[in-house]
Order: structure tokens, then sequence, then C-alpha cells
């Protein structure tokens, strides 16, 4: 194996072995960036540099016998939507193309504090909002499984660099799916913690009661050990839950015999791809085999969770992104040679030249939804509906331990298959939405492949239940091995890589941005 | 066609976004499809219901009235697309 397939407890275990040193990890890791990066563009800013300064830092202090938090001296990597002091912070748009935070994250500033080192910034669908990365206003990402293929979204370029060995671990975020879809797409494990768990201060905000930010790793370990770095109480974030953090790997025993598991037949009908399908019903038949009760059961109002969300979470989004005017920060369009713009053609310009067209759509859905005459029908309508598909959930969580299902209905899909179609791009989030209106956790585990492609099982539990979806994710992850198997970064198109190579020249430019 | 363009170009203004008559239509359709597709929410009875707007159950969140760290004038402004000294400086207003 190479060190760029290693995860990120083998390789803390390298470093407290004293058998690798953390600059010669990041520089392995900075070599399979700079091999593969051309092809998969998970990046949208590397930083290269500031890595091998903190690695060095981190090998010194081991050297003087300092006891290091367990993951100190393993890179990272950040999707471009959290905030990075001094390292330009771009959320996939134009409008932030130059934007350089004057602050670090929570989130950022807590892995720092445990000494991860932070490769870069990855790519995303612009201000988290798509399913393919496709959005991004820079470059699509591609998924290293099948270069031809999306990595899915919002968060395609923390899951494809994980998945091709460009970071070991990373953060996204998931406002309706952004962790898990791609996660499952890319055959990475992806958590979506409960809202409120994880602290959202210095997370560029979609809608703000849905975000949030989660691990994304190539095992569930991995996983238990990143959450125990971010979860707890932030001051700095009043919507963050003040609740005792567990240490998650305690729940990783391997065992769930006895455990109860629910499974919405809801969530097997139209739409759901044959191939995923089958995957995920062997998965279910193996969780049974390990000693779990898997039982059908139904989710009434699955139907209407995907026309919910996709009021609420514009709604929010229009109010969120009212800030970008032009005059604080981010992009202003300035007037034709000669002209001069008055303030309201100036924020009418920069607005319609700074967002991409998918920003747009869901300003203009939200605004409507939230405007005079259609509050009550739209917007409000949607917000009761979210307290039936919440109820739904609290009646299931008396039965059941958690519930399972797909993470998304269909394998990787082709670059620009659904880029022209917006309703179909949004049904790639419909098993994972219902997730992110109820507020509680989500987990995306690899289990297995249809036609040589990824698919990923979904675990949702009651609020706070972070330790009992690792407890079975773990188990069914040992049992099958499915995250042992890497990415070939292969292509099953063809004629594309021309494009593909002009697109990275045209990037090589912007990485040496701030 | 749930929405005219009319309606879009209302919407358009309350978001601050120029629009090109060719947007205007492309917005339209996608926008009337989305929102056909939205309305099966209005099959379903929720006079029962409340609005759920936070799943948490945090009310009145507050903290020490203690002074605490903050940003710098010059890190504030450091991003302005214009500034005059010490302000943001923004185009003509009337």
């Amino acid at each position: 194996m190479e060190i760029y397939d290693l995860t990120a407890h083998e390789l803390a275990d390298l470093l407290r072995r004293g058998e690798m040193t953390s600059v010669e990890i990041a520089g392995a890791i900075f070599r399979r960036i700079h091999d593969v990066d051309g092809d998969v563009q998970a990046y949208v800013t590397i930083t290269e540099d500031q890595a091998m300064e903190t690695a060095r830092k981190i090998d010194g202090e081991r050297l003087q016998g300092r006891d290091l938090p367990y993951l100190a001296g393993v890179p990272a990597g950040l999707k471009d939507v959290l905030c990075t002091r001094g390292i330009r912070t771009t959320c996939g748009s134009r409008m932030l193309e130059h934007f350089v935070p004057p602050y670090d994250a929570t989130v950022v500033a807590k892995l720092s504090a445990s000494g991860a080192v932070f490769t870069g910034k990855l790519n995303m669908d612009e201000f988290a909002m798509g399913s393919s990365t496709e959005n991004s206003a820079f470059f699509p990402t591609r998924n290293p499984w099948d270069l031809g293929c999306v990595p899915g979204g919002s968060s395609g370029g923390p899951a494809a660099a994980v998945a091709a060995g460009e970071a070991p671990y990373a953060l996204g975020t998931d406002t309706g799916g952004s962790i898990r879809q791609p996660a499952s797409l890319c055959g990475i494990v992806g958590l979506k913690p409960t809202y409120g768990l994880v602290s959202r201060y210095g997370l560029v905000a979609f809608a703000s009661s849905l975000d949030q930010v989660g691990p994304m790793t190539k095992d569930v370990r991995d996983c238990a050990l990143v959450l125990n770095l971010i979860a707890g109480h932030d001051p700095l974030d009043s919507t963050s839950a003040p609740v005792p953090v567990p240490d998650y790997t305690s729940f990783l025993t391997g065992e769930i015999r006895g455990l109860r598991v629910g499974v919405p037949r809801e969530f097997f009908g139209d739409g759901l791809d044959a191939g995923v399908s089958a995957v995920v019903k062997d998965s279910l038949a193996k969780l049974a085999e390990l000693g779990a009760i898997v039982e059908e059961c139904s989710f009434s109002h699955a139907e209407y969770a995907l026309p919910c969300y996709y009021l609420i979470a514009p709604a929010e989004a229009s109010s969120n992104l009212a800030r970008y005017d032009g005059v604080h920060y981010g992009y202003r369009a300035m007037p034709p040679d000669g002209g001069e713009y008055d303030l309201m053609e100036m924020y009418m310009n920069t607005r319609s030249q700074g967002f991409g067209a998918e920003v747009k759509r869901r300003i203009m859905l939200g605004t409507y939804a939230l405007s005079s005459g259609y509050y009550d029908a739209y917007y409000l309508k949607a917000l009761k509906l979210r307290t039936l598909i919440r109820d739904d959930f609290s009646r299931l969580f008396e039965q059941f331990d958690a519930i399972a299902s797909p993470t998304s209905p269909t394998p990787p899909f082709r670059l620009g298959e659904k880029s022209n179609d917006p309703l179909s791009m949004y049904l790639s989030d419909v098993y994972t939405i219902p997730v992110n209106l109820a507020g509680i956790p989500g987990i995306s585990v690899p289990c297995g492949f249809t036609d040589g492609l990824p698919v990923g099982l979904q675990l949702m539990g009651p609020v706070f239940s972070e330790g009992t979806l690792l407890r079975i994710a773990y188990a069914f992850e040992q049992h099958t091995g499915h995250h042992r198997a890497r990415a070939p970064l292969g292509c099953s198109g063809s004629g594309e890589s021309g494009a593909r190579q002009a697109e990275t020249a045209g990037r090589q430019g912007r990485r040496d941005a701030p | 066609m749930k929405l005219s363009i009319k309606e879009v170009e209302h919407v358009a203004l309350l978001a601050r976004l120029a629009m090109s008559e060719e947007e205007k239509e492309q917005f339209r359709a996608q926008l009337s499809s989305i929102l056909e597709y939205a309305d099966r929410i209005n099959q379903l009875d929720t006079t029962a219901a409340l609005p759920t707007y936070h799943v948490l159950p945090l009310q009145n969140v507050s903290r020490p009235d203690q002074r605490g760290a903050t940003l710098t004038q010059e890190e504030v402004l450091q991003n302005a697309p214009d500034r005059d000294g010490s302000f943001f400086k923004v185009p003509r207003i009337l």
C-alpha cells in the first residue's frame, strides 16, 4: 500500500511509532496531488508551503517528546466553504474568488489546535448548491472511480480528494445531503452530525437551520476520530447545542446484536436504480446476519420531504445571500468605461455577475416563497410539513435504534447528464434531505459496487445518536471490507482528456492566488 | 406556466438581480416547473401542525456581557471592494 492509500489512524500510528515523520507524509500526499489532481480537479487552492511548515513544527514537537493529540501531523483537506484565516475561501463562487477571511471557522481552529496539516481548499458546488460539483464557478471535479462521472455534491472536492488519496480525510458540509451523497458516489464514509453538535461559526451560510459540518473519511474509525475533534458547544454559534461529547471511538465495538434497524419501504420505490437497490438490500441482509433486527417500516411523508426542502432551503438562502452586496467584501461590478453606477445598479449588476445560474435560481425561488401573497402557501406550509416529517422520525425511533436506506438513488452519473435539468438534479438528494429537515444525524458508509461504481448505505438515528450510527457502520464495514477498496482513477469515457488538460492549465494560475 | 414574466421581473427586483430577456424566460420555465413540483405539499392537510423554524429546543441564547476578542478595523476593511480611510465606500445613492 502507498502512503496516500492509508487512513488517518494508520498514518497517526506510523507517526507515533516513529516510522515516518509528518514532513514525509505531507510530502507523499502533495506528490499524489501533483500526480493526479490534473485529472481529478479536487483542489481550488493548494497550501503546500503552509502545510510543510506546520508538518516541520509538529515533527519538532514530537522530537522534543511533547504529548501530541492523536491525529497531530496528519494532513487534512477542507471544503472551500470553511473560513481559513489568511487563505482565500471561495465557496466555489466568482463572488468570493478573492475573499481572504480574517478569521478561522471554529472547526478549522479546532483541527488546527489538534495539529492538523491542511493541504488546501476543496472544490464544491457554488455556495454548496448542487449535487454534482458541476456548479463550481471554476471547474467540475471528477469521480476517481470513473473520471467521466461526477463525484456528487456539493462536497464533491472533499469526497474525490479522499477517494483519490489526495487527502487522508477532509471536512465537508451537509445541508441536504452534501456530505453523504458525494461520500456514497466516491466510496468513502461521510457523516452529517445532529444539528447543533458541530459549530457553524465560520461556515459560509447557505441555509442556517439545515447546515452542518462533518467528517469525510476512508473508514469509520477515522470518522469517529475526526468527530471527536470537531464536536462540542461553541459560544460563537448561538445554535450550538450545549451537550456533552462522548469519545466516539468507544462505540466501535464491532457488535450490533439486538439493535433494531428499520427500513422504510418508501425509500425503495420509483426512481431507485436497480443496481443500487440490489447492493443495498444485500447490505441489509448483512446487518441481519450480524445480529441486528432488520424490519420494514413506513415513512409516511417521504414524498413530501424534497418539495418541503426546496422551499425552506432556498428561502433561507435568499436571506443569507443578501449579504453579497458588493460593499463589505467579495465581488463588485464596475460600470462600463466612463460610466457611473448608482447604488441600485451596483447591487443588481454585482449580484447578477457574481452568482452562477443555480445560485440565482435558488435565490429567486426563495424570494418568491417568502414574498407577499406566497409566504403562507409555500414557506409557512413547508415549515408545517417539516414538523410532520420530524414526527414521522420520532415515531420510527420509538421502534428502531436506526433507519437504513440507500444514500443516493443512483450510482455516480456522467458529467453533463443532469446539469440542464434542475429538478432531476434535486432528486439526487431525495433520501438524504429528510435527515436535515429533522435535524438528526445520518452517515453514509460504502456498501459495494454496481457496474464498478460505489454504492453507499445510509444510516439515520435520533438526535445525538452518532455513537449508535458509528457502531453499526463500523460493524458493517469490518465484516464487509468495502472501505479497503481504492479508486482506479480511470476513465470509461473517451475523448475527454484534451478538455481536461485545458481546464487544468487554466487552474494553475488561480492556485497561486492567496 | 405557473409564473408570468412580470412575476419573474418582480422577484428579480426583490432579489436585486439584473436579468436579460433570455434569462427571464429561462427562469420563468425552470421556476414554474419546480413550483409545480413543490405544489404537491398543498395536497396535505397541515392545519394541526405547528411550523418548525428550528429543530433545537434552544431559546433566548445569551452570553455574559463581557468584552472578548474582536477583529481590528483594518481586518474588517481588508476585503472591501472600495474604501475611503476607515469607511466602506459605495456609489451615490440619489
